[in-house]
């Protein structure tokens, strides 16, 4: 074997044959892909039949009712609307933050590490978990009871580790050369990042803003546990009101359901007529979070915009 | 423009602070429980608030998780699809709650089978625990195991999933124990998914709450039950009702804080809506539960206008109850 000369290897065959390798490994890929998409279509498709139908002003002006075709998601859209604002409100500051300091302020040692490891692990946690915690915690021991603000608190948890770990992808792929060009003009580091990183690292961040809270909008799991309701005909008190201060934060107090649990609730009722309820409002859940991207996607162009 | 952010944060921060917890509790009938009273609660809750405009909410923690919060006095009401339990009991005292146990509706537990089924018309309660005991398992596979007349198909099994009130009472009137049956069966916590099953497999056999049988006659049919006189009777609105249907015919319950009860009034003021014949009947009608018998809704009326405090079944649950003892008995 070691006496093979290099004339002998034909160069033809062996060009074909990796040829062949990248051929079969781009059909590999878009079988793939269209396994993956087909699903994907297949499932939006089915709901959509069943429940495209049912989408109507009375059905999204409605309380929950016994009868199917009473029945409405208004109580659960304003919930799973004040939940998430709750959670964006908390969570993504507090995971640019964290994100922030743990890429630029923190100093590399032990116990950063441990931080580190800890915090990718716990994307992972299973979201029960977090409404176990969150139910000893924020509703017992610190009496915060089976509001609004617990089912954004709980969902920020969840959702925060996937803000810190975007943060931090986004900060850290930012050139070098900017944060020098920025100590050279004279900037201390705030200035470094409020006017440099932090803006040069917006588009990263809205990303891993948008896919935690895609994430936390379909939770069911942790606001059941904390406690959230299924039935409830009345809305939180408005936001505004039309005495002095003119603005109200008591809907934060608020008993409330979403609507990944109105759907729980529908699915497994014996009739029928309420199976397309649940499908109807999966497809307003899907529209809400399409939407929440449709924005991330826009806000992130004009940025961009601005930035060149 | 981050300043302004700051700005707004830290307003909405003091606001938060200064709004305090309290302001929001307006006068709420506050349900919780299991996921099988579910409808019931939900259309008991629809109607008073609307008739009475005093708010009325329900969760779905289900019986267990309901009984959590109700026995730390968390909810004035707990809907519950079996008895209360011994540890249950003992955390309610431990937190001074007492409570009226009143039944509500009636639910026949369905055995089902596929329509082309010809062979299991009427079953005894002796097969039925032949298939379902834990001795059973990878034991009894075949119907032919069961009876000799039936045919040599293997047997599927579907059934209400381990943590639910359905597979306790089942198990309990079937096997003759408390949430202990064979392993190897499909369990689900939704019925619909048991339905499925039972539709797709000309040998299966499932169980399940009545309102889900009526809802899919056309998918599935149920299995007629051999009495202790040895007649064969079907599970229907009519047969569980007036307790014709044994041993699978159930009661659901509400459990009722007694203090809240005695302190406020409308939490009063819904336990005596509920126990009205006419809401009692029509609306648990409306939902495909049983209603109770007409009787019960005096002896209940009068179980409540006396808060008659404890439980008939001191722990676990009793097969055979009529609805008339339970509401007698002094408990």
């Amino acid at each position: 074997m070691a006496s093979r000369s290099l004339e002998m290897i034909d160069y033809t065959s062996l060009i074909r044959r990796n040829q062949q390798i990248d051929w079969a490994f781009g059909i590999g890929g878009v079988v793939v892909l269209v396994i993956a998409l087909g699903t994907l279509i297949t499932l939006l498709t089915d709901l959509a039949i069943d429940g495209l139908s049912r989408i109507d002003m009375q059905f999204l002006s409605s309380f929950p009712s016994r009868r199917a075709a009473e029945a409405g998601i208004l109580s659960s859209i304003v919930g799973t609307t004040l939940v998430m604002i709750v959670t964006a409100a908390l969570a993504i500051p507090l995971g640019v933050a964290a994100g922030l300091y743990l890429e630029e302020y923190a100093p590399k040692n032990a116990v950063t590490d441990v931080i580190e490891v800890n915090v990718t692990n716990l994307a992972g946690v299973p979201s029960i978990i977090y409404g176990l915690l969150a139910l000893g915690l924020f509703v017992y021991a610190l009496g915060l009871g089976q509001t609004i603000v617990v089912g954004g608190m709980v969902l920020a948890l969840l959702i925060l580790p996937v803000i810190i770990v975007a943060t931090r992808e986004a900060v850290r792929s930012i050139p070098q050369a900017v944060r020098e060009g920025s100590y050279a003009l004279g900037a201390d580091k705030w200035q470094t990042m409020q006017f440099y990183i932090l803006p040069a690292a917006r588009p990263g961040i809205l990303t891993g803003a948008i896919v935690g809270l895609a994430r936390a909008i379909g939770e069911t799991a942790p606001i059941i546990t904390i406690g959230a309701l299924t039935f409830i005909a009345f809305l939180p008190p408005s936001p505004i009101q039309t005495t002095f201060p003119f603005i109200s934060f008591e809907w934060l107090w608020s008993p409330f359901t979403v609507m990944p649990i109105q759907m729980f609730n529908w699915v497994s009722r014996p009739q029928a007529a309420f199976h397309i309820n649940a499908a109807a409002t999966g497809v307003v859940l899907m529209a809400m979070t399409l939407l929440m991207n449709g924005l991330a996607i826009w806000i992130r162009y004009r940025i961009r915009r601005t930035m060149k | 423009m981050h300043r302004h952010c700051w700005l707004a944060t830290a307003a909405a921060v003091a606001f938060v602070a200064t709004a305090g917890v309290a302001d929001a509790q307006e006068a709420t009938v506050l349900i919780d429980g299991s996921s099988t009273v579910f409808p019931i609660s939900e259309a008991m809750a629809e109607e008073f608030q609307k008739s009475t405009g005093i708010r009325t909410v329900v969760g779905l923690s289900g019986t267990g998780g309901g009984f959590k919060k109700f026995c730390r006095g968390e909810t004035n009401i707990s809907g519950a699809s079996r008895p209360i339990r011994t540890e249950e009991m003992e955390l309610c005292k431990e937190n001074g709650v007492e409570y009226i146990e009143l039944p509500v509706a009636i639910d026949g537990l369905s055995v089902i089978v596929h329509p082309k089924n010809d062979w299991a018309e009427c079953m005894d309660v002796a097969d039925l625990k032949m298939m379902w005991e834990p001795d059973a398992q990878d034991k009894i596979k075949n119907w032919k195991q069961v009876r000799e007349e039936y045919p040599d198909a293997p047997l599927n099994l579907f059934g209400a999933g381990v943590d639910s009130g359905t597979y306790d009472y089942f198990t309990l009137a079937i096997v003759g124990k408390e949430h202990s049956s064979r392993g190897d069966f499909t369990a689900t916590e939704d019925d619909n998914v048991t339905i499925q099953g039972v539709a797709g497999d000309i040998n299966a056999l499932g169980f399940l709450g009545l309102a889900y049988l009526e809802e899919n006659r056309d998918k599935v049919k149920p299995v007629a039950i051999r009495q202790a006189d040895g007649s064969c009777i079907e599970p229907t609105l009519e047969t569980a009702r007036d307790a014709t249907y044994q041993p699978l015919s159930r009661p659901l319950f509400f459990y009722v804080n007694k203090a809240h009860a005695d302190a406020h009034e409308h939490v009063r003021k819904f336990v005596e809506f509920v126990m009205d014949p006419k809401h009692g009947t029509e609306l648990v009608a409306e939902v495909g539960y049983v209603p109770l018998p007409e009787k019960a809704f005096e002896l209940g009326q009068k179980k409540f206008a006396d808060r008659k405090t404890g439980t008939f079944f001191g722990g676990g649950s009793k097969v055979g109850v009529t609805i008339e003892e339970l509401l007698a008995s002094e408990g």
